[in-house]
């Protein structure tokens, strides 16, 4: 059997990225989201998932783009992170592609300006560039947060 | 066979027989010569030890297995269960707990206990030969059961357990002088033996048919409802041999080497008559061997005495009995899952009441109205299920603090009351920690050493009360002792020496308030610091955990004569009440446990005290917070009344003024979580869904004092 990998393959700001399929807990469209005051500025706020209060990061802000209002095909990939759910806003969702293992490769380094840090590798499929997303690194925010506390 | 799907079930049982052998030693310790103390912890013991030895975590059932050997001398009366032995026993508790827990972690509870272990065959050995002087054999020796020239032997030790009528008496006697055996058979079923009282039944048919049953321990009712552990205990008469006896029970499946005694005489029950005490009178009657040797009869004199001291101290004592209520353990996280559903369903009906208002459909309000009696019910229903006796927390403080006042030195006594008082579990799993360290505090700093306390004309031993009840929607929980209480003025000096309070302010304040002071951070009045309690965090750290709980703590304190902890906490924390307001076009959540009153100002009414925005409140001066700045609200054109809309939260003696834009009503809100992701966000305690689906934060209301 060949091996390789199922992702789901979004885009923000015309870029197309993949996520791999393992970690989709579902897709769902932009619901009404609750503003958090101090929290990191990449988080958009918090959703009602079926009755779990979930944040939402907007992948636009994580990657230093222009905001932008959420538009009709927005989606809202929920990743489960340690059995914790966790939304990534994105501007679409295209579809679920199957990668072959050998159409993957490691992202090319010194691209400047691109956030290469965030991106665990390149699928090509045919004229195609699915940049990988390295979600553990994106989700890395927790050293932004201020923790300060009272104010008198 | 894969064992891994019934670690979690081995895990939680062997916790349990942990928590009652804890519990069972403490009780030993009162009354040493307690039989039926005894009996339940070889009980757990043996359970350990078989189930750890199904599992193949032979560590544990290698020290079970040596723990059961020195309490089976206990129960024979060969070993006396003196405080070295206890101190033992608890060791191998503790020990135990280690394993259990590294099995727990996902190891084998391969913990080195050789030393335990070394101790546990050192005490089994020596103190079995001291004891025996007459050099007869340990139980471990005895003689096959097919020879019955070993009876007269057998015996020699005096079990205590059995308790004759005087008709069994009378009947036994009769028997044995016409030539019958009396057998004492302690029948032994599998372990995993699923139908026990079908065997049990298979053991009374056939040795029915070789004789009579006299007696049965327990009775034969609960034995046919299988309220036994794993093994009975049956009075045979009978004019065959031991060997038949044996036969006739082997051949049964699942039932394993009898234990087979015989007796050959019931000594007569009348005592001294001076014995004023009348259940003394009847209970003595033993079996005993027809030896006249004169060490049996010392030992016959102190199997006497022990048997006095038993009918006393036994009244004090119940046993837990293996229960057989009707019970289903659930994860937690299933129940988790449900009252999530639930949460859901209450949402979605708002939702479904919104659509049919909207469309004015007069027929979908009517079946609206039964669907909201019925999902009312269910959450409370839910809600119930999550509640959980605080006994799962208390239950092991009389161990800790008899640990901490034996290291100490003092003679205390715990006090428990309202162990049934039932909280949600969210609450019971947060409280622990807290109420350990108060309870270390009242041992260490609380109760005075015994030379002090009758120098003070007190009672030399101690009395520490730990009590839970239900007040309204709360619980309240203290923590009371009879020690030396706190020193105000000490307190007073030690604040304005860490500039807590300035020399004036210290002049001031009454005496209820200075010991609220020791609530501060980094406050701490111990004059020595000792392992137990004491390193300046302390205080400050419990009446933090509790606020997080959204409780409170308050203290009250008498010098000289005690101290008393009143803690007061939330039936739970899933669900509060909370004053929901707007704030701008955002709506948040305040708990209503910590709103004082809510009134209104006009604008000119604000005063400014060195940058401080105030109002006088009934001649006191209240500052004022600005929530739109706090939270980073963005200032929307909305209409605002022209008063000024103030919620006055306290906390402890504390109060401030929020400043909302509109007050929406008080509601029940079932608190969620905000996830790891978002971390720690100051001011804000956690979220809620409101009835149309959207997201509200609640305030986290200490968090701004």
């Amino acid at each position: 059997m060949e091996t390789g990998i199922q992702v789901v393959a979004c885009t923000v700001e015309g870029e197309e990225y993949a996520i791999e399929i393992k970690r989709v807990q579902e897709i769902i469209r932009v619901l009404e989201t609750t503003r958090v005051p101090s929290s990191s500025p990449y988080i958009s706020g918090v959703i009602n998932l079926r009755g779990m209060v979930i944040p939402v990061m907007d992948l636009r802000k994580r990657f230093g783009l222009p905001s932008k209002a959420p538009g009709e095909t927005a989606r809202i990939i929920v990743i489960n992170r340690n059995n914790e759910m966790v939304g990534v806003l994105v501007d679409s969702v295209s579809e679920v592609i199957w990668l072959p293992a050998q159409s993957v490769e490691t992202p090319p380094s010194g691209v400047s300006g691109a956030n290469t840090e965030f991106f665990s590798g390149i699928g090509k499929l045919g004229s195609r560039l699915l940049i990988m997303l390295n979600l553990e690194r994106i989700f890395e925010i927790s050293d932004s947060v201020s923790s300060g506390r009272g104010l008198f | 066979m894969d064992m891994t799907q019934y670690r979690g079930m081995f895990l939680e049982e062997a916790q349990e027989h942990l928590q009652k052998l804890n519990e069972a030693l403490l009780a030993l310790e009162g009354s040493p010569e307690n039989r039926a103390i005894l009996d339940e912890i070889f009980r757990s013991a043996h359970t350990l030890k078989g189930m750890s030895a199904t599992m193949g975590f032979n560590q544990v059932a290698e020290l079970t297995h040596n723990m059961e050997n020195v309490l089976h001398k206990l129960r024979n009366g060969e070993l006396r269960s003196a405080s070295g032995i206890v101190d033992l026993l608890f060791k191998c508790v503790d020990s135990l707990d280690s394993m259990i827990n590294d099995i727990a972690a996902g190891g084998e509870g391969d913990l080195a206990v050789e030393n335990l272990l070394l101790e546990l065959k050192n005490l089994n050995d020596t103190e079995s030969q001291a004891g025996k002087p007459s050099g007869s054999m340990s139980p471990e020796k005895r003689p096959s059961p097919g020879n019955p020239a070993g009876s007269a032997v057998i015996g020699q030790h005096i079990v205590t357990s059995i308790e004759f009528n005087e008709y069994e008496k009378n009947l036994i006697k009769q028997a044995i002088d016409q030539g019958f055996h009396c057998y004492h058979i302690v029948v032994p079923i599998d372990p995993r033996c699923v139908m026990k009282s079908a065997r049990a039944f298979m053991i009374f048919k056939n040795m029915e048919a070789i004789g009579e049953i006299i007696k049965s321990i327990p009775p034969v009712q609960e034995i046919e409802e299988e309220k036994f552990d794993t093994s009975f205990e049956i009075i045979l008469i009978s004019i065959e041999p031991q060997e038949t006896v044996r036969k006739g029970l082997v051949s049964i499946t699942e039932v394993m080497e009898p234990d087979i005694t015989v007796i050959s005489r019931v000594f007569s029950s009348s005592l001294p008559a001076d014995r004023a005490d009348p259940q003394a009178i009847v209970s003595p009657p033993l079996r005993q061997v027809d030896s006249t040797d004169s060490t049996d009869n010392r030992d016959l004199g102190a199997a006497r005495a022990q048997n006095l001291e038993k009918t006393k101290s036994e009244q004090g004592y119940t046993p837990a009995k293996a229960k057989a209520s009707q019970t289903v353990r659930v994860d937690t996280t299933k129940l988790d899952n449900l009252i999530n559903l639930v949460g859901e369903l209450v949402i979605n009906k708002t939702r479904i009441e919104q659509i049919g208002k909207m469309n004015q459909l007069p027929d979908l309000a009517e079946t609206l109205e039964q669907m909201d009696r019925i999902t009312t019910d269910l959450q409370n229903v839910v809600m119930k299920v999550r509640m959980v006796p605080i006994d799962t927390v208390f239950s092991r403080f009389p161990r800790m603090v008899r640990d901490l006042a034996k290291e100490l030195g003092k003679d205390i006594e715990l006090v428990i009351e309202g162990k049934e008082t039932e909280l949600d579990r969210t609450v019971i799993d947060e409280v622990g920690d807290p109420l350990v360290h108060l309870l270390r505090n009242a041992v260490d700093h609380g109760i005075e050493e015994p030379e002090l306390r009758a120098a003070a004309q007190k009672p030399e031993q101690g009395r520490v009360l730990l009590s839970a009840r239900h007040e309204g929607n709360n619980v309240v929980i203290e923590v009371e002792d009879d020690g030396k209480g706190l020193n105000p003025e000490a307190i007073k000096q030690k604040a304005v020496e860490k500039g807590i309070l300035d020399a004036d302010g210290a002049a001031e304040i009454s005496d209820a308030e200075a010991v609220r002071l020791v609530l501060w951070p980094g406050f701490s009045t111990a004059e020595k610091i000792t392992d137990i309690s004491g390193r300046g965090v302390g205080m400050d750290v419990v009446k933090n955990k509790i606020e997080a709980l959204s409780g409170s703590i308050n203290i009250e304190s008498s010098f000289g004569r005690g101290t008393k902890f009143k803690i007061q906490l939330p039936l739970t924390l899933a669900i509060i009440q909370a004053l929901l307001v707007l704030i701008e076009d955002e709506t948040y959540a305040i708990p209503l446990s910590f709103i004082a009153e809510t009134t209104s100002v006009m604008p000119e009414q604000v005063n400014k005290i060195q940058d401080q925005e105030v109002i006088l409140l009934r001649g006191g001066v209240l500052p004022l917070i600005r929530l739109n700045e706090v939270l980073q609200v963005q200032p929307t054109d909305l209409p605002k009344d022209e008063e000024i809309n103030i919620v006055v939260v306290k906390n402890g003696e504390k109060r401030v003024g929020l400043l909302v834009d509109t007050l929406i009503g008080q509601q029940e809100i079932v608190i969620k979580p905000l996830g790891k992701l978002l971390g720690n966000i100051p001011v804000v305690a956690g979220a809620t869904i409101l009835g149309n689906g959207q997201v509200s934060l609640i305030i986290d209301v200490a968090g701004l004092f």
